[in-house]
C-alpha cells in the first residue's frame, strides 16, 4: 500500500466519521433547529402561556378580522389538522393574506389565544404570471396561494 | 486515469488550455448574463404574488447555487490536494475561495433585500439563513488559515483540512428547507417533480445562472494564472538568491 492509498483510505475514513457525528448533531439538535412549530406541533408541546415562540401555518380563509379603531388584527394559524387564533397589534408584511404561509412571534396567553409580536410572510416556492395563477385556480388545480403543502 | 488526471492537472498544461479558452468564457459569460437580463428585467412577467419583486431571484439564486457549486469545488481541489499533493488543486483551492465569499455575499445580500418587503424582515436565524452565514465564514476561516502561519505549507495544509470539514455544510445548506421548519421557501428548481417556476421565468433564471457559472469560472481562472506567475516569480528569485549567494544556502 502506498502513502497515497493510505491518505486516500484515512481520507474517506475521516469522511464517513465526520459524516456520522454530523448526522448524530443534527439528530439531536432536531427540535432546536425549527424555525417555528405548526399548531399541530405546538398542541403537541403545550407550551406553557408566556414561553416565547414562532408559529407557523396557513391564514385560515376568511378568518381575518381587523380592528375598527387600532391596527388590532386577529386571524386564525392552521395547519389543516389544528388552528390557533393569533392576535397581533401591528403593520402586517404585503404579502399577508388569505391561504398565505405566515410565522408568527409571540407567546399563548392563557385561553389558549397566541399573541403575536411579529407576524413574518412566508413565500412557497411557487413562482409564476398572475394569468398563469388565474388560469389554474378557475381550473381548481392550484388551491389557493400555497396550494402544495409546503412547510 | 488517475495518470492521465495528473498529467492534465500539470501547471503548464492547465495554462495551455486554460488561457485560451479565457475569452470565450468572459463572452459566454456577458452573452449569457446580457440575454438573462433583458429576459429578467423586461421580458418576463411579474410574478402573481411578489410582483417585480420576484426578479431579485435572477441574481440571488444564480449567486446562491454558485457559492455552494464554488465550495464544493474548493473541498474537492482540498481532498485532491491532500491525497495526490498535487499543487494545482491547491492552486485551484486557494483562488475559488475568494471569489465563492463573494458570491456568498451576493446571495446573502440579495436575499435581505427580498426579504424585507416580502417576508418583512431583513434577516431571521432559520435553517436556511444561518447555514449559509456559516458558509461565508468557512470561505473567509479558509483564506484566514491559508494566511495565517509564517510557512506558507503548513497554512495550506491547515486551510485544506479546514475546507473538508466544512464540505458537511453543503448538504446541511441544501435540505436545511426540507428537515426542518424554515423561513426561506424551499427549492423551485432542482426538486422532485420539476421545478415548480412558469417557463417564462426558467428561461432568464437560467441564463443567469450561465452567466454566473461562467464569471465565476472566468475569475478563477485569471486568479490562478496570477497566482503560477506569482510562484514562479518567487521561485525564479529564489534561484537568482542561491546563485549570487552560494554560500548562504
Amino acid at each position: 500500500m502506498t502513502r497515497k492509498h493510505q491518505r486516500l483510505i484515512g481520507l474517506l475514513a475521516a469522511g464517513v466519521v465526520l459524516g456520522v457525528a454530523a448526522t448524530l448533531v443534527f439528530q439531536a439538535l432536531d427540535d432546536t433547529l425549527v424555525f417555528f412549530y405548526s399548531p399541530t406541533q405546538a398542541a403537541e408541546r403545550q407550551f406553557r402561556p408566556g414561553e416565547a415562540i414562532r408559529l407557523g401555518g396557513l391564514v385560515k380563509a376568511e378568518s381575518v378580522q381587523h380592528s375598527d379603531d387600532s391596527l388590532k388584527v386577529w386571524f386564525v394559524v392552521t395547519d389543516g389538522a389544528n388552528d390557533v387564533t393569533v392576535t397581533y397589534d401591528g403593520i402586517l408584511p404585503d404579502l399577508f393574506r388569505d391561504e398565505q404561509g405566515v410565522v408568527a412571534e409571540g407567546s399563548f396567553l392563557p385561553d389558549g389565544t397566541f399573541a403575536a409580536t411579529e407576524v413574518l410572510a412566508r413565500h412557497d416556492e411557487n413562482y409564476m404570471p398572475k394569468e398563469v395563477a388565474e388560469a389554474l385556480r378557475e381550473q381548481g388545480l392550484f388551491v389557493g396561494e400555497d396550494g402544495e403543502k409546503s412547510y | 486515469m488517475a495518470k492521465a488526471l495528473h498529467r492534465l492537472a500539470n501547471p503548464a498544461r492547465f495554462l495551455r488550455i486554460a488561457s485560451p479558452l479565457l475569452p470565450w468564457i468572459a463572452a459566454g459569460a456577458a452573452v449569457c448574463s446580457g440575454a438573462g437580463l433583458w429576459f429578467g428585467l423586461v421580458d418576463s412577467p411579474p410574478d402573481y404574488q411578489q410582483g417585480d419583486a420576484a426578479r431579485i431571484m435572477y441574481v440571488h439564486v444564480p449567486a446562491a447555487w454558485n457559492a455552494l457549486a464554488g465550495y464544493a469545488g474548493l473541498a474537492i481541489a482540498s481532498a485532491v490536494a491532500l491525497v495526490w499533493r498535487h499543487p494545482l488543486a491547491l492552486v485551484a483551492a486557494r483562488c475559488i475561495a475568494p471569489v465563492g465569499a463573494c458570491f456568498t455575499v451576493i446571495a446573502i445580500a440579495t436575499g435581505s433585500i427580498w426579504g424585507h418587503p416580502m417576508w418583512g424582515t431583513w434577516w431571521v436565524w432559520d435553517a436556511r439563513l444561518t447555514s449559509v452565514v456559516v458558509l461565508l465564514f468557512l470561505y473567509l476561516g479558509y483564506i484566514a488559515l491559508l494566511q495565517a502561519f509564517d510557512e506558507q505549507e503548513t497554512g495550506e495544509r491547515a486551510a485544506t483540512v479546514l475546507a473538508l470539514i466544512g464540505a458537511v455544510n453543503l448538504p446541511v445548506i441544501k435540505f436545511s428547507v426540507d428537515w426542518w421548519n424554515t423561513l426561506h421557501q424551499p427549492a423551485s428548481i432542482l426538486r422532485f417533480g420539476g421545478p415548480s417556476i412558469d417557463p417564462a421565468m426558467l428561461l432568464p433564471l437560467m441564463l443567469m445562472a450561465g452567466g454566473f457559472t461562467l464569471l465565476f469560472a472566468y475569475l478563477v481562472i485569471i486568479r490562478m494564472q496570477t497566482e503560477l506567475a506569482r510562484r514562479r516569480v518567487m521561485a525564479l528569485r529564489r534561484a537568482a538568491l542561491a546563485v549570487s549567494q552560494p554560500n548562504d544556502a
